[in-house]
């Protein structure tokens, strides 16, 4: 069971807000299914690895080439707020 | 040919209608714009501007598909098309850039018809959870059209569209294909380039193709896979997308695992479900029982693997590059009021969800032995496959139910995805094709094979299609 002290640490750990009325829902749904998940701690895995990719191949690097990006203006054209030639955000020490 | 004549068209006959000079591109584009436009069953969150003249300008004389108007999930990115993963957080994006996929189904001649609504982020199976509202399943407005590729089935079944492109994570093309009694296909993972997929989670996404039949799921997944560059996962195909043409099954082995044709499915399902491997074994297929005896617990692994791919995926949704801000007096907190009003319910479950499997003191009881799972159900298809050609299940476990039933319990949401989670942990290919009626709703038959078994499948769905003899007209009247 998940309580309103641990929703709200993971929330913050996910850069969450929560309002009030989202708080005690949340800790219900998430216990719920992790309660049905938790099932598979009867499991026994003793030396079964874990799958890192279901594909069998090993990494297929690029040449480290330099190639050509985005021009920087179609970038900022979607951003919320920009300065200059940069993104905008708040100070993070306000 | 009649307007009417050439929205009954398949999109394989109508390329070929287009290739013999019977029908002009901007004709057909014309035809399914109007279509479109007047869609009552809110699958489209954006439609393509009547004039399709710049698209069909672009058109190279020859390409293979010779302007069959295509259908795209709203999670695909599309260059300056809104693309928004069915979010609020997305509202208005317009991307600098296409999708891999997209990009070369466009190349061979699918101009780009419209986006389609979806589940937020891919994370549903009933498109309840869209910030653009429901839709509504052709069949019968009152229920849901499954999920997350719900405006790609819904178009497609309703005839809005010759053919949809959608992403399946967990069942997302081939649940919604099922309920809306249309051809999904989830191919290979790695088979088709990810690059410019709204990411949900990586190790599971792969896009592929919603179509009113076998042969024109052959036809488009041709068009679609490939190694790409840009997405390092990608794989080269081994071998061309055939079109299918099996007539019979001969020499066919069916396994039916009965992890996932007992317990939980509806009686009405698994009536159709029988009768269709009846008709299989008419075909000349051999009928076995066979075990995947980690497959009742695909449910849990998939929903602590995808959740925790999701966490990370979707922490770039912070108000900074793109999508929707929210103003608060420090960085934090513009970060997190953000990401508060942009997301909606669902999402915030599955972030939180993934955030806390991930988290210290949690991350070996849950995501570690998730991981330990899914090697055990891939072992478990591997030594199926040794014994037998295909795995075969219904699609879901239910027929369309209604909108509604199923939002306050977000548990019994998740187990819409019981028998298609399976196949997706363990990356292989499944289609699902109708295989009948339970109730008047249509009903969905699964086959899944080895990675990169695309050809063989392909095959026998069309054989058991073409046996069937499912009508999908009714969801087009």
């Amino acid at each position: 069971m998940i309580d309103r002290d641990e929703v709200l640490h993971v929330a913050a750990l996910a850069r969450l807000r929560l309002s009030e009325d989202e708080i005690e829902p949340m800790a219900r749904e998430l216990s719920a299914v992790l309660d049905h998940v938790a099932k598979i701690a009867e499991l026994d895995l003793e030396g079964v690895p874990a799958t890192t990719h279901v594909a069998e191949v090993t990494g297929r690097l690029r040449p480290d080439e330099p190639c050509e990006s985005l021009p920087r203006e179609v970038v900022l054209a979607q951003a919320p707020a920009v300065s200059g030639d940069g993104f905008l955000v708040p100070s993070p020490q306000a | 040919m009649s307007a009417s004549e050439l929205l009954d068209l398949s999109a394989a006959a109508a390329a070929q209608a287009l290739a013999a000079g019977e029908v002009e591109a901007s004709e057909l584009f014309d035809a399914y714009s109007v279509r479109a436009a007047a869609d009552e069953l809110n699958c489209f969150t954006w439609v393509a501007p009547e004039d399709p003249a710049p698209q069909l300008a672009a058109l190279q004389s020859g390409a293979p598909l010779g302007g069959v108007p295509l259908a795209v999930k709203d999670l695909f990115c599309t260059k300056d098309v809104p693309s928004q993963s069915g979010s609020r957080i997305l509202e208005g994006y317009l991307p600098p850039y296409t999708a891999t996929v997209v990009e070369r189904l466009q190349s061979v001649g699918a101009p780009l018809l419209a986006k389609t609504n979806q589940d937020e982020f891919a994370m549903g199976s009933s498109n309840e959870n869209s910030a653009y509202g429901p839709v509504l399943n052709p069949w019968d407005r009152t229920r849901v059209p499954g999920g997350s590729s719900g405006g790609s089935a819904a178009a497609v079944a309703a005839g809005l569209a010759p053919w949809a492109l959608g992403t399946d994570t967990g069942g997302s093309i081939r649940q919604p294909a099922a309920l809306c009694g249309i051809v999904g296909m989830k191919p290979t993972y790695g088979a088709v380039s990810r690059y410019g997929m709204i990411a949900f989670a990586s190790s599971l996404d792969q896009a592929g193709p919603l179509t009113r039949d076998v042969s024109d799921a052959a036809l488009m997944l041709r068009h679609m896979v490939g190694r790409d560059k840009r997405d390092a996962t990608s794989l080269s195909f081994p071998h061309e997308i055939a079109l299918p043409s099996a007539e019979s099954l001969e020499g066919i082995r069916l396994g039916v695992p009965e992890e996932l044709t007992g317990e939980g499915i509806e009686a009405g399902v698994l009536g159709a479900f029988n009768a269709s491997l009846q008709q299989a074994e008419r075909l000349g297929a051999k009928i076995e029982q066979v075990r995947l005896p980690h497959a009742p617990h695909a449910l849990s692994a998939y929903y602590v693997i995808a959740p925790a791919e999701a966490s990370s995926n979707l922490a770039r949704f912070d108000g900074v590059r793109y999508g929707l801000r929210v103003d608060a007096d420090d960085l934090v907190g513009m970060y997190t009021h953000t990401r508060h009003d942009g997301f909606g319910a669902e999402v915030k479950r599955r972030i939180m969800l993934g955030t806390y499997a991930l988290s210290s003191g949690y991350y070996d009881a849950f995501y570690g032995r998730a991981q330990r799972v899914r090697t055990k159900i891939v072992e478990d298809f591997r030594s199926v496959f040794e014994r037998v050609d295909f795995v075969v299940t219904p699609t879901s476990p239910t027929v369309a139910f209604e909108l509604g039933a199923k939002t306050g319990d977000p548990l019994s949401m998740y187990l819409n995805d019981f028998c298609t989670v399976p196949m997706s942990l363990a990356g292989i290919p499944a289609i699902s094709i109708p295989c009948g009626l339970s109730d008047g709703l249509p009903v969905g038959l699964q086959l899944a094979g080895p990675a990169f078994s695309e050809n063989a499948l392909l095959d026998a769905a069309y054989a058991l299609e073409r046996t069937i003899g499912f009508d999908s007209t009714p969801a087009r009247a």
